[in-house]
């Protein structure tokens, strides 16, 4: 079970993992070896996975784009999803792979320079594999939102008066 | 026209924070430190049943009192998080932010010859609402030796035989002094003893990073002599929306109520609408922005200490208030130089009573970024001095 403690040092994290552990420390209150030794069990055991910046490509610039594959599949016999859905993540342009309760069974993130490289990849790649019954690709047009972060928000930050008391 | 004017009215001193706004209001590029409301937007499922109800049309009065699911959600609320027990259709009052209520409860009790007891430093209103009624205001010093805590001794030297009200406001503006239960105890027998009333201004109590809020109400005895103030500014981010609520003995509140009823009518109906859902929905909003704040906190009193002022470790509100006296200069010279020099905005402590000289109040209701970079600029301020 995870701590209160050890929540906060996470989302803290989370938020900016450029804290350095001194930094930590002076807004947490823990000593910088308490919190240099949780960073490191952390990454020992792939709690922390990467560190690695939210970056808006679409206003830096880059105009690739990604797609939202629903997948039917037809189980296997000892395997359930996992054997299919293993095979999935090894190709780099799947970026995610999640197991869905619904109409569908898994639900694949793709990412290519174009629409026709996705697609491409979709029909040819994905579609013909073995167990796989049907795909629909609904593609990206714009991301509002990633990871809890607004990333088009259009509003001005409202002012506060400078002094009150 | 001044001749027209009310002597006492005429006769208030403006607010030492209203002269600094002025001379802030001419400069550029200024980092302030000197807001007293969140720098969180309100969060948005309280925002959205503001929108909603408009969208519905609910755009009447509400009862005088304020809309009984309010005070309803109030009460459960109150039980729930301080253990206090109130009737809310005859124990409770919504007002337009904590400040109506501070100014019907100096109206309510106090007349001309009645005195009032204030803690100093303590928030720039008290002392004028309860002159405007024609009572003295007797400051009862606290200092930051005694972690800013109001203490049994001071409180009976200021007292007179006059004195009829005691105004609480733990957590403090400006120090971020609490007070525990422990603390309180002794208050609450000098209470009893000199049979006063009490307005205990807790609006800052959700705002607590260390141990738990104890309501003076709660106390044995208390809560007759209570009036238990709050509101939805500081800790659900609402300081726009003006809500404020004040709960205690039914004669207390109906008095008040006349006033109100008389003066204002009610709180705005849309504002009371959102503060409902606030109860209801905004729990997890505010604990994500308290945690926010001790971290910030933490971060304040950090950077002071290590520019080589003393600064005692607030543990409520969201504002440190640090010794300067080591800089040889009064709290208006540091923060009027501070200004000129740096560009950064804070409060001279004497802006909330005298025992504020020496200290400057710094909010940290601001990202970790402007903090730092205020904080760099203060230092290089404090080092030319020491």
């Amino acid at each position: 079970m995870l701590s209160d403690h050890d929540h906060r040092l996470l989302k803290l994290i989370q938020q900016d993992c450029r804290l350095t552990p001194e930094e930590l420390a002076i807004q947490t209150g823990l000593t910088v070896e308490n919190i240099t030794h949780k960073i490191r069990e952390w990454e020992d055991q792939n709690v922390i996975v990467q560190y690695r910046p939210l970056i808006n490509w679409e206003r830096a610039g880059d105009e690739s784009v990604s797609a939202l594959i629903d997948v039917k599949v037809l189980p296997q016999r000892g395997y359930g999803f996992d054997k299919i859905a293993r095979r999935l993540q090894k190709f780099p342009e799947i970026k995610a792979v999640y197991l869905m309760s619904g109409g569908y069974d898994l639900s694949l993130l793709i990412e290519g320079r174009t629409m026709q490289e996705v697609a491409l990849f979709v029909a040819e790649k994905l579609a013909p594999l073995e167990h796989i019954q049907s795909t629909t690709t609904h593609f990206v047009l714009r991301r509002y939102k990633q990871d809890g972060i607004e990333l088009i928000s259009g509003d001005e930050a409202p002012q506060r008066l400078m002094i009150s008391p | 026209m001044k001749r027209f004017l009310n002597p006492t009215v005429a006769g208030l001193p403006p607010s030492g924070i209203r002269k600094f706004f002025d001379l802030v209001a001419t400069m550029k590029d200024v980092i302030s430190l000197g807001v007293g409301e969140p720098d969180f937007v309100t969060p948005w499922t309280v925002r959205e049943s503001g929108i909603f109800s408009l969208e519905q049309g609910q755009t009447m009065y509400t009862s005088n009192a304020g809309i009984l699911e309010l005070r309803q959600e109030l009460a459960r609320y109150l039980a729930l998080t301080l253990g206090l027990i109130y009737n809310p259709e005859s124990e409770m009052l919504v007002t337009v932010g904590a400040s109506e209520a501070v100014d019907l409860a100096m109206r309510a009790l106090l007349s001309p010859g009645d005195a009032a007891l204030v803690p100093d430093p303590s928030y720039v209103s008290y002392a004028p609402c309860a002159i405007m009624t024609g009572a003295d205001v007797r400051y009862v010093p606290t200092r930051a030796s005694e972690q800013f805590r109001l203490r049994v001794e001071d409180l009976a030297k200021a007292y007179v035989p006059e004195a009829k009200l005691l105004v609480l406001s733990y957590p403090n503006n400006p120090t971020g002094a609490i007070m525990t239960r422990k603390d309180l105890l002794p208050i609450a027998e000098f209470v009893r003893a000199h049979d006063l009333l009490v307005l205990s201004d807790e609006i800052y109590s959700d705002l607590t990073y260390e141990g738990s809020h104890t309501a003076f109400a709660s106390l044995p005895g208390m809560w007759e002599r209570t009036l238990h103030l709050s509101g939805f500014s500081k800790s659900y981010a609402m300081t726009g929306w003006r809500i404020g609520y004040v709960a205690g003995h039914p004669d207390l509140i109906q008095a008040m109520t006349r006033i109100h009823q008389y003066t204002i009518l009610c709180a705005p109906i849309t504002a009371q609408v959102a503060a409902i859902e606030a109860l209801r929905s905004a729990e997890t909003a505010k604990q994500e922005m308290v945690a926010a704040y001790d971290r910030r906190r933490r971060l304040l009193v950090h950077g002071f200490r290590e520019m080589g002022l003393s600064c005692f470790e607030p543990l409520g509100a969201f504002y440190v208030f640090p010794d300067i006296t080591a800089t040889k200069l009064s709290s208006e010279e540091f923060a009027e130089q501070l200004l000129h020099e740096e560009k950064v905005a804070v409060v001279p402590g004497t802006a909330f009573g005298p025992s504020g000289e020496g200290h400057i109040r710094c909010s940290y209701a601001y990202s970790t970024e402007q903090l730092e970079e205020a904080l760099k600029r203060i230092s290089r301020f404090v080092w030319r001095r020491l």
